[in-house]
């Protein structure tokens, strides 16, 4: 099968540090990898060279073959790569239902120029783009909630805004930066389930950094170890937790 | 009373003026954190552009809008050309560009148009409408009407389209709208070409107060200063409240105390400023600053 993700032999340097060291693995399309390691050990660093925040000093980053660092950043979206982040980026001004439909924006299809003038055209647009929200607000349970501000909402609730704002586009890849951080257990449990129907109805590759191992170990096929910047294990879970390397990194030598 | 009433009036016609440049400014500071100070310039050139247009014979209500659309490109021409090569730069370093950038436009168009006042014409009658006794001009109504409809335009704008959306977006988090496909570097010139249009309208509609020249709008940004800081410097329904606000006390300090008159008027912006920089630097709307240490 082609890896829909490869990361082939990726180093980021900034100035002395080394946050990555020829790091290499894929991601088949239909798989859910998870990229764990100590803190530090270059996970977002990873994921901000996928999604061009960073460039890489050497090495490549390819989706379908292709490298992404020929695609510019508002490009990587049509590529069929959207992610969320560690702390949640939402626009904090807005609805629940506009912070979903600015995710929707790439699908839109009349330009900035038709959107300004309410156009037939361009309203038709606008409002196909209000229905897809909707549906991705259903499919994440906040439908009720369109309408409220996004900064009133609890933060385990403002994750699942941002999973339907990266799901609205539609992605092939989805890129998650800790979906189980900072939220209580029961909404961990409530985050799996969702992802695990990300996966199965919607048929979205994703690629997850997490911490929470039950929640990591619980719902990816494959999981890569990063430890200061290399990767120091892969396999399935069960292999991963016997790797005598990935239980050093972690509980430190015996 | 009636008196009372008639300064309240024309202080929300003055006010919607200062609102429609305050809005100028809180657009652009949205998008950029920074403050424009070319702002008022910018608006006093597009007067101009109005006037070279009506002077060759336009009628007004045609070379309002086609001075809006001029003043719109411009605005993007402006942050293409001067504020694009310099986006990451530090803001200190903008705000002096902005300086320079409003320097650079007065003696523009002093060099073109001359130092000289020129009246501006009003499409508004000077006749009053008698409204239960108190007597109110064409001219104050017709400007409350303008400024209404423009920042009515801009709200619909920002609150009910896909780009009014993006630009928020844009404005907000750059680098998770990038990711989302918005193109943020243009949704910032379309924010600069809109802050230019609706600062135009400001420039247009003081214009027949206060005679045209290249200078006409330095007191108007100070105001608009003022109005922006009262309403929250983030927001755009705190800039339009903050302008009627600081309109209307103005005109009342004007009229009624003592000394104030006409020359010390701009004081009396000032010290709103101040006062509000003091009691609550947030203004009315604007949210308290939180950072995380």
């Amino acid at each position: 099968m082609a890896a829909l993700l490869e990361v082939r032999d990726l180093s980021v340097r900034f100035g002395g540090v080394v946050a990555l060291d020829r790091v290499s693995f894929g991601v088949d399309a239909g798989q859910v990898v998870g990229l764990i390691g100590p803190n530090g050990a270059g996970k977002t660093t990873l994921f901000n060279v996928i999604t061009r925040v960073y460039r890489p000093s050497t090495g490549t980053v390819l989706i379908d073959g292709r490298s992404v660092l020929s695609i510019r950043a508002h490009h990587v979206i049509r590529n069929g790569l959207a992610r969320t982040f560690q702390n949640v980026a939402l626009f904090r001004s807005m609805t629940v239902l506009d912070n979903v439909i600015v995710g929707d924006h790439t699908r839109t299809k009349s330009g900035w120029l038709q959107a300004s003038v309410p156009l037939p055209g361009a309203l038709a647009a606008e409002s196909e783009s209000r229905k897809r929200a909707l549906e991705m607000l259903d499919f994440v349970g906040l439908v009720a909630r369109a309408d409220h501000p996004v900064a009133a909402l609890p933060f385990g609730l403002q994750k699942r805004v941002e999973l339907a704002r990266a799901l609205v586009s539609r992605p092939r890849l989805l890129l998650l930066d800790e979906p189980a951080g900072g939220i209580s257990h029961e909404e961990v449990d409530a985050m799996a389930r969702l992802l695990r129907r990300v996966h199965t109805d919607l048929g979205v590759t994703m690629l997850l950094v997490e911490h929470h191992m039950a929640f990591v170990m619980g719902i990816s096929d494959h999981v890569v170890v990063l430890d200061f910047g290399r990767k120091i294990g892969e396999g399935t879970p069960a292999e991963v937790q016997r790797n005598p390397a990935v239980i050093e990194a972690y509980l430190g030598a015996a | 009373m009636q008196e009372f009433f008639q300064q309240v009036v024309s202080g929300i016609a003055i006010g919607g003026i200062f609102a429609s440049l305050a809005l100028a400014l809180v657009l652009i500071y949205n998008a950029m954190g920074l403050v424009n100070f070319a702002q008022g310039e910018m608006a006093m050139f597009a007067t101009f552009v109005a006037y070279a247009l009506i002077n060759r014979g336009m009628s007004y209500w045609i070379a309002f809008p086609i001075t809006l659309v001029l003043a719109f490109g411009g605005g993007i021409l402006i942050q293409r050309l001067v504020i694009k090569p310099v986006e990451r730069a530090p803001v200190l370093t903008l705000v002096i560009i902005t300086l320079g950038l409003a320097t650079l436009v007065n003696g523009f168009a002093g060099f073109i148009f001359g130092y000289v006042p020129r009246s501006f014409p009003s499409p508004f009658s000077a006749d009053s409408a008698d409204l239960f006794g108190v007597f109110i001009s064409y001219r104050d109504m017709g400007v409350i009407a303008v400024s209404g409809l423009v920042l009515l335009g801009v709200y619909l704008l920002l609150q009910r389209t896909t780009v009014g959306l993006t630009m928020r977006a844009a404005a907000h988090h750059p680098e998770a709208s990038r990711l989302l496909g918005v193109q943020v570097s243009w949704m910032l010139a379309l924010g600069w070409g809109l802050a230019s249009a609706v600062g135009a309208v400001s420039g247009i509609m003081v214009a027949p107060i206060l005679l045209l020249e290249p200078n006409m709008m330095q007191s108007i940004i100070i105001y608009a200063f003022a109005a922006a800081v009262l309403g929250g410097i983030e927001s755009p329904l705190g800039a339009v409240i903050g302008g009627l606000i600081v309109g209307v006390t103005v005109n009342l300090a004007g009229a009624y105390l003592p000394g104030v008159g006409g020359d010390l008027q701009l004081a009396v912006g000032l010290a709103i400023i101040i006062a509000v920089l003091i009691a609550r630097p947030n203004g009315l709307f604007g949210r308290a600053a939180i950072r995380r240490v």
